[in-house]
């Protein structure tokens, strides 16, 4: 028992450990063999010197096998747009980009499961028709539209900043910090959670409705046990499993949207870096980014697998 | 509310199909027309009562420019328009040569947004259908390969397809377009969008056809056909696929709203069409600044469109929507 889920975990770890490599390696050879132009009207002799300078002349498997052995010692090699170490570079950006998918994935957690519990365990009536309609309406706002419609909100109202990154004064107090950072991070994040709180809300309403019919359910039930109690007690975990499953999902999705995002609330953060580096045909850049962010994904789909394992101990047996 | 749901969907489909593929003759004036005195105006809406309360056919207020900086412009009420069917060539236009109508107001060149969106659906939608069919074909003939081989062929595809099913879609679509030269024609971006979008969007689809696949030959037709001698190309065509179509419909509508919407993001970014190729993403960056967004707000229009247009897909596929999540995860 012990040992199946030791093995479960490693497995989980080596599939995530081959993700950061391969997308890494994979967006590098890629970046190689795309035209050595940039979308930033750098002059042809300047952009030709700085690529030599920094090795992109050299065959394909040279580069490659260096940058590998130079980032297994954590040198990430130099910035060809910034002109900066790679590193240096990503760690300022990758805090904005967790925060924002961090407190947007936690906003549609908020939203979408008690909202799907909601509508799950309700035959009928006109709030649960309401709840469903909007969240049918609300898959369809992807992140594009909703951060140029909350953007539009913001500029006429002024009622929240229109995009930016918080600018916290030297002399401000935790307390204060937090509520500037809040202020500025509401609607980036509120842009990228509300499709993925719909999606997550469709999908626990459906699973608590099958939760419902379990035997056991019904068994609670012919004791006495009060409804509102059986549904948040005992079927709301066992139709926590797909919903847990599709968490692995959702973070790509999260990732996603972020791209989106980032680039209209002007939210400096790694999608906007690798944006950035990809017009420059930025190598390292690209490579770290890409790196980096695959690193997340794979984090955020080992805990998923994880908490699938803590729902639902059979998981693990499956591999 | 599935049924109707589905109907509705559908019914709004159609039309948007329709208005799409009919653009010149429902849009009053070319996308690309240019109306120097006109740049930012508000939207034009028809009326049907004027000031003195009476009731009249559809008609406009002419707009005024009452300062060229600022871009204000305000309703001549001393003048009614009346909007004409089947006039000047198009569907509905106003009955002045002098007067433009601009049904969703104009862009920073005085262009009439409402064509523009309109063309732009035909843009959008050819993409999007597509990167879907290619994304169909590719999943269909990787899943079928996988799941009537099975051992190690099927280890193999099916690990490279949930590979590319964790990753984020718009990122391997911005990373591979972005390894093509920036600046491409028109053509080419529609094709390499394309191609580009298949590739992304294969892997959902291969799953489940494998998974169908690998069901479906266990039954007894499949063993019959096999048991008379026919080929394995020809089960797998005649029979084994054909119970996939169901499968392939519902994957068809969840995948066609995915791509929309990295076309937009392409264009938006700078990376799918550029000016003055009338596209959503490429109409939606001038939207992108704040400023000039809340003076004109009508910028949003192709926004609308987007929502609009996936809306009716989703309302489409909205019975099948939980069943196919609940089939991938099944799956993994």
């Amino acid at each position: 028992m012990y040992s199946g889920f030791v093995r479960f975990v490693v497995r989980r770890t080596a599939f995530a450990a081959a993700l950061v490599l391969v997308v890494s390696s994979a967006s590098l050879v890629l970046a190689h063999y795309a035209p050595p132009e940039d979308a930033f009207g750098t002059e042809r002799a300047v952009l030709a010197r700085e690529r030599h300078r920094l090795g992109y002349d050299q065959p394909l498997l040279q580069q490659y096998t260096h940058w590998l052995t130079r980032s297994l010692q954590l040198d990430f090699g130099e910035s060809l747009r910034f002109r900066r170490p790679v590193a240096a570079l990503v760690r300022e950006r990758v805090g904005n980009t967790a925060l924002l998918g961090i407190s947007g994935l936690l906003l549609a957690t908020l939203i979408g499961i008690p909202l799907g519990v909601f509508t799950g365990s309700r035959r009928g009536g006109v709030l649960v028709s309401a709840a469903r309609l909007v969240s049918i309406v609300l898959l369809s706002f992807p992140p594009l539209v909703t951060s140029l419609v909350l953007l539009l909100v913001a500029a006429r109202t002024g009622w929240l900043p229109a995009g930016g990154l918080p600018l916290i004064p030297p002399d401000a107090g935790a307390l204060e910090s937090a509520a500037i950072i809040a202020r500025y991070l509401f609607l980036p994040s509120l842009a990228l959670a509300l499709p993925v709180a719909a999606s997550i809300e469709r999908l626990q309403s459906q699973s608590l409705r099958e939760a419902l019919a379990d035997p056991c359910i019904i068994a609670a039930l012919g004791r006495g046990v009060p409804y509102r109690r059986v549904i948040w007690r005992h079927a709301l975990r066992l139709s926590l499993k797909p919903v847990i499953a599709i968490y692995g999902i959702t973070i790509g999705a999260v990732l996603s949207g972020s791209f989106v995002v980032e680039i209209v609330m002007s939210w400096q953060g790694l999608g906007d870096l690798m944006f950035q580096a990809l017009q420059a045909r930025d190598l390292y850049l690209i490579a770290g980014c890409a790196a980096t962010g695959s690193a997340g994904l794979a984090a955020g789909i080992l805990l998923s697998d994880l908490a699938l394992v803590a729902v639902d101990p059979r998981v693990e047996e499956l591999g | 509310m599935s049924v109707r749901g589905t109907q509705v969907g559908g019914t709004l489909l159609v039309a948007i199909a329709i208005a799409a593929a009919t653009a010149p003759l429902v849009a009053p004036h070319d996308p690309g027309q240019q109306f120097v005195d006109y740049v930012y105006a508000p939207p034009m809406r028809p009326h049907l009562v004027d000031d003195d309360g009476q009731w009249h056919w559809p008609f406009i207020y002419p707009l005024r420019l009452v300062s060229r900086l600022d871009h204000a412009f305000e309703e001549d009420r001393s003048r009614r328009i009346p909007l004409v069917w089947f006039s000047a060539g198009t569907l509905v236009n106003a009955h002045d040569p002098q007067t433009p109508w601009l049904l969703c107001g104009a862009d920073a060149l005085g262009r009439d947004i409402f064509a523009r969106v309109l063309r732009g659906a035909r843009l959008s939608l050819a993409i999007s259908v597509m990167a879907a069919a290619g994304a169909l074909l590719l999943g269909a003939l990787v899943g079928a390969t996988a799941g009537f081989h099975g051992g190690r062929a099927d280890d193999f595809l099916m690990s490279i397809a949930d590979f590319v099913l964790v990753l984020p879609v718009i990122y391997v679509v911005v990373v591979l377009r972005a390894s093509m030269p920036l600046v491409l024609s028109t053509t080419k971006v529609f094709w390499s969008m394309t191609a580009v979008m298949s590739l992304a969007g294969w892997p959902y689809v291969a799953r489940g056809v494998r998974s169908v696949v690998v069901a479906e030959r266990r039954r007894e037709y499949a063993e019959a056909a096999q048991a008379i001698g026919a080929g394995g190309l020809r089960i797998l065509l005649r029979h084994l696929l054909p119970a996939a179509g169901g499968f392939l419909t519902v994957q068809a509508t969840l995948l066609v709203p995915v791509f929309i919407l990295a076309e937009a993001t392409l264009s938006f970014a700078g990376l799918g069409f550029a000016e003055p190729t009338p596209s959503w993403g490429v109409m939606l960056h001038e939207a992108s600044r704040a400023p000039i967004l809340a003076e004109a707000p009508w910028l949003l229009t192709p926004a609308f469109a987007i929502i609009l247009t996936v809306l009716a897909l989703n309302l489409a596929a909205s019975p099948a929507y939980g069943a196919t999540i609940e089939t991938v995860i099944a799956d993994k």
